[in-house]
């Protein structure tokens, strides 16, 4: 894979005027004459707009809306792997695979989207709903393997519940973000080992609101 | 003022200079690829590592600043351990085809890898390869070769001003490129060749040609526009394969126009290697005899007053010389070294010369261009305006065709009229120059070369005068005429114009036409309409078969700015010298020896035998060109004529920047960029519809 492979020539791009007010409204966040800092979050609002990914268009466009040449757009959008310069399915399902992910089982992950989308990393299905992607540290390695779906992170999977995020991502559903294993956040997966008593604070409250009665 | 201690040895440099700076005047030479002194600082190759004391880790000596008390060390077995490590792995990906590489015996990594390098490698995995990228029929490039240290972005970025290069991608993956695949739109883009300093982008015409340790290098001098850039002229045998920029801070820095780097293949097509005389109409090829004869039967009895000269843009001024003498003593005034029509008088000097200087432009704070385009006029004293918007506080205002210079400019309008509204001060623009501290204006030929220049050219000077533009009491004049001709300023500085009661460019054409002037002399004369000489004899002396030899009874072939010792004189009033780099082709001669034979063979014996006796000559006829490579600040008089100037907008003084000349015209190169890049004024040719 090369990053720096354009993508292919396509129409137009243009904010919506919800957009546009978006956009107007980061730019403000600026000095004058520093509009070109808001290069980042302007991609990745026409990012959204553009269905996942930035044409050539929408490059260019953000390029001509900050005053800035087109070539240092080119370079912020080619540095940074969230910016997708080629068209992605309606989920893009982002599979961590760097060293926790791996040990903790992201093959596993891989071969479940194998087998339940029909395509490896970097592929496309054909209806365009989904493609799958080799990401680096998402930084949830305490909740590993994870995925990135989107923007919600499904974190401490197996091979079974990858499944039944995909198969519910089909059937039109929205599976719950976070951890799959019943753990709340990142706490021990084998349950609470410490602080496990209720806090003083909360000791005191109950108190207070018994006298109370 | 900063005082540190370099290697043990003190030293106190002036704030604002860096680390590597400092180590560089007193000698110490710190290795670098990225580090470039005309580029901003990146940093990024680490090459310039020095120890400090009291810093845990090395420092990039490039990118600190000089500071009390530093104690800096550049020459321990920790730094060349360091240096040996950087070259390391600066050559893991470096592909080992140096016996292949055009850059191969002027590269900086092959130098440096053999001065401060380690010498072997211990990466075992496989190197990684990058696409080649396509910049333009100029720069072709080899991007495995890349080191990635930016200087090729840089410079497009901040010299060239066309921000198209850039890095895209990250880590392994980053290559240099335009990303969209596109040709550079740059005029200055060959000197990117220069600054790279590895293979990743070298010469596409000069591809495989030769090694530089075959080539014959001549320091000479430019004629490709009025800079008068300093050129290094690389031959091998009798052919120029190249040409380089040679440093010279007070004109062309250490850069070179596309144009004067890549025209030298026309120096070996179209040249005319021998005499030819016309007979029943066509051209047949001749010995210097039968064409001298030719000439002198033609001329016999024909009065001074039916014989008219017309020097070309290319014309050395001993050349000039020599046939302004030759015309004086045919009894001819009709001479004229302005083939465009430019309404320049031949005094005072300075109403034709650039007196600001190319490097004063650094010292002013505004600016007005009139009916010019620097950029294709003369790209380096576009860069030089270019470098002092970047120092900022400069306000440019332009008259003329509007273009994308590279810099803003308020563009003021086409109408010449506004010149006239800014001299009476009507125009808000004459406020700002009155209140600059040191204003100048640039007239370019676009202004000068019409039916009304003389008026445009009173109406700038009065724009000068009443602007504060002339204060010979501080020594700033900001009056400059920025000529497209190399040869124009020393032909005005010899006089090479019609005397009492002689007939100028425009006269002579006219009077050819009408049958009055029955002997024209074309002195590398081509950008002139020679389809009006058809009733005259003409004359032609020059080295390139262009329109001046089509329309020629007689060519006498001439030689190249390459290959004759001669002197011109750039637009800022410079006299230089160009050296001989390889002989003219054939039966062609330099041209002062071609008028001196035919002045001779004509029975008026000029006197000189040696290149001495003309430059002693030259000396004589105008004391300036006794004193070489250095500006005489002109004294300021009177010029213009008061008139009305008409409303008709400012047109383009060159048509197309690959294209000014006969050398260029002839030169595949400058086809191939016309092809690509159209005329550098926005426009594609014909054939692009």
């Amino acid at each position: 894979m090369s990053a720096a492979t354009p993508a292919p020539a396509d129409g137009t791009f243009c904010f919506t005027p919800e957009n546009e007010g978006t956009a107007r409204a980061i730019i403000a966040k600026y000095p004058p004459r520093r509009q070109a800092s808001a290069v980042l979050p302007l991609l990745d609002l026409a990012q959204r707009q553009n269905g996942g990914w930035l044409s050539q268009a929408a490059l260019d466009y953000v390029a001509q809306y900050l005053q800035m040449p087109p070539i240092r757009v080119y370079e912020v959008a080619t540095f940074y792997t969230m910016f997708n310069l080629k068209p992605v399915g309606r989920h893009h399902v982002q599979v961590c695979t760097n060293l926790p992910c791996w040990l903790r089982g992201s093959d596993a992950i891989v071969a479940t989207c194998r087998k339940h989308l029909g395509i490896g990393p970097g592929e496309t299905t054909a209806d365009g709903e989904f493609t799958v992607s080799e990401v680096e540290c998402a930084g949830a390695c305490v909740n590993a393997p994870m995925v990135q779906i989107g923007d919600d992170y499904y974190e401490d999977l197996t091979a079974d519940s990858m499944a039944s995020i995909l198969e519910t991502l089909k059937a039109g559903g929205t599976p719950k973000p976070g951890s799959q294993s019943g753990r709340h956040s990142c706490e021990p997966a084998g349950g609470v080992t410490s602080l496990t008593s209720t806090p003083a604070v909360q000791r005191f409250l109950e108190k207070k609101a018994e006298g109370n009665r | 003022m900063p005082k540190l201690t370099i290697d043990g040895r003190e030293v106190e440099v002036a704030a604002g200079l860096t680390v590597l700076q400092a180590c560089e005047s007193i000698g110490i030479e710190i290795p670098r690829f990225c580090y470039h002194e005309r580029l901003s600082i990146a940093g990024n190759c680490r090459m310039c590592l020095v120890t400090m004391a009291g810093s845990p880790k090395p420092v990039a000596s490039c990118a600190m600043p000089a500071a009390d008390n530093m104690v800096i060390q550049t020459n321990t077995p920790e730094v060349h351990k360091m240096r040996r490590s950087v070259m390391e792995f600066l050559l893991i990906n470096h592909p080992l085809d140096c016996p292949i590489c055009d850059q191969g015996g002027e590269c900086d990594l092959q130098d440096q890898a053999m001065a401060y390098g380690f010498d072997r490698g211990r990466f075992i995995e496989n190197k990684r390869a990058v696409k080649d990228k396509y910049l333009g029929p100029l720069i072709k490039t080899i991007m495995t070769r890349c080191i990635h240290c930016t200087r090729c972005i840089r410079f497009a970025t901040e010299i060239a001003g066309v921000p198209e290069l850039g890095a895209t991608g990250r880590g392994e993956g980053t290559e240099i490129g335009t990303y969209i695949e596109k040709a550079l739109t740059s005029e200055l883009s060959g000197n990117l060749i220069d600054v790279c300093p590895v293979g990743a982008l070298t010469s596409k015409p000069y591809a495989f040609c030769a090694r530089p340790w075959e080539l014959r290098k001549t320091e000479t001098i430019d004629v490709m526009d009025a800079v008068g850039s300093n050129i290094r002229v690389d031959a091998r045998g009798n052919e120029v394969l190249r040409v380089l920029p040679r440093l010279n801070e007070e004109i062309n820095e250490e850069w070179i126009s596309d144009k004067t780097r890549f025209a030298c293949d026309g120096l070996r097509r179209q040249r005319l290697d021998q005499p030819y005389i016309r007979v029943d109409g066509k051209l047949k090829p001749a010995t210097w005899p039968e064409a001298l004869s030719a000439i002198a039967g033609r001329l016999k009895g024909v009065p001074g007053a039916r014989i008219g000269a017309i020097a070309g843009d290319l014309a050395d001024c001993e050349s000039m010389l020599l046939v302004k003498e030759l015309m004086t003593r045919l009894g001819s005034s009709n001479l004229d070294c302005r083939q465009d029509g430019a309404a320049l008088p031949a005094e005072p000097r300075a109403a034709y010369l650039f007196n600001t200087t190319i490097a004063g432009i650094e010292a002013a704070d505004a600016c007005l261009l009139i009916g010019t385009n620097p950029r294709i006029e003369a790209p380096l004293i576009n860069a030089r305006l270019r470098k002092r918007f970047r120092n900022g506080e400069f306000a440019v205002g332009l008259i003329g065709q509007a273009a994308d210079l590279t810099y803003p400019f308020e563009h003021l309008g086409e109408d010449p009229r506004l010149i006239e509204e800014i001299a009476s001060g009507r125009h808000p623009f004459a406020a700002t120059l009155k209140a600059a501290q040191r204003p100048m204006l640039v007239l370019g030929m676009a202004a000068l070369t019409r039916a009304d220049g003389s008026a445009i050219l009173d109406a700038a000077r009065r724009i000068a005068e009443t602007t504060g533009m002339i204060r010979p009491g501080d020594g700033w004049n900001g009056f400059n005429v920025l000529h497209t001709a190399a040869a124009r300023t020393g032909g005005l500085d010899l006089g090479f114009v019609p005397g009492e009661g002689g007939l100028d460019t425009a006269g002579m054409l006219a009077a050819a036409e009408t049958g009055a002037l029955d002997v024209v002399y074309l002195l590398g004369a081509d950008e002139l309409d020679t389809s009006r000489l058809e009733r005259a004899f003409v004359i032609y002396q020059g080295h390139h078969g262009d329109a001046g030899a089509h329309a020629a009874d007689v060519i006498l072939p001439g030689a190249a700015y390459t290959e004759k010792d001669a002197t011109y004189v750039n637009t800022e009033g410079r006299v230089q010298q160009a050296q001989l780099a390889c002989h003219p082709p054939g039966e062609a001669r330099a041209d002062w020896k071609i008028v001196r034979v035919l002045a001779d063979k004509l029975g008026h014996p000029l006197g000189l035998d040696t290149l001495a006796d003309v430059r002693a000559r030259l000396a004589a006829a105008n004391p300036l060109f006794a004193s070489l490579d250095c500006i005489e600040p002109a004294a300021w008089a009177p010029f213009g004529t008061a008139g009305g100037i008409d409303a008709a907008p400012l047109g383009a003084a060159v048509e197309n920047f690959y294209l000014t000349n006969p050398i260029c015209r002839a030169s595949v190169t400058m086809a191939e960029c016309v092809d690509v890049l159209g005329d550098r004024q926005g426009r594609k040719t014909g054939t692009h519809g």
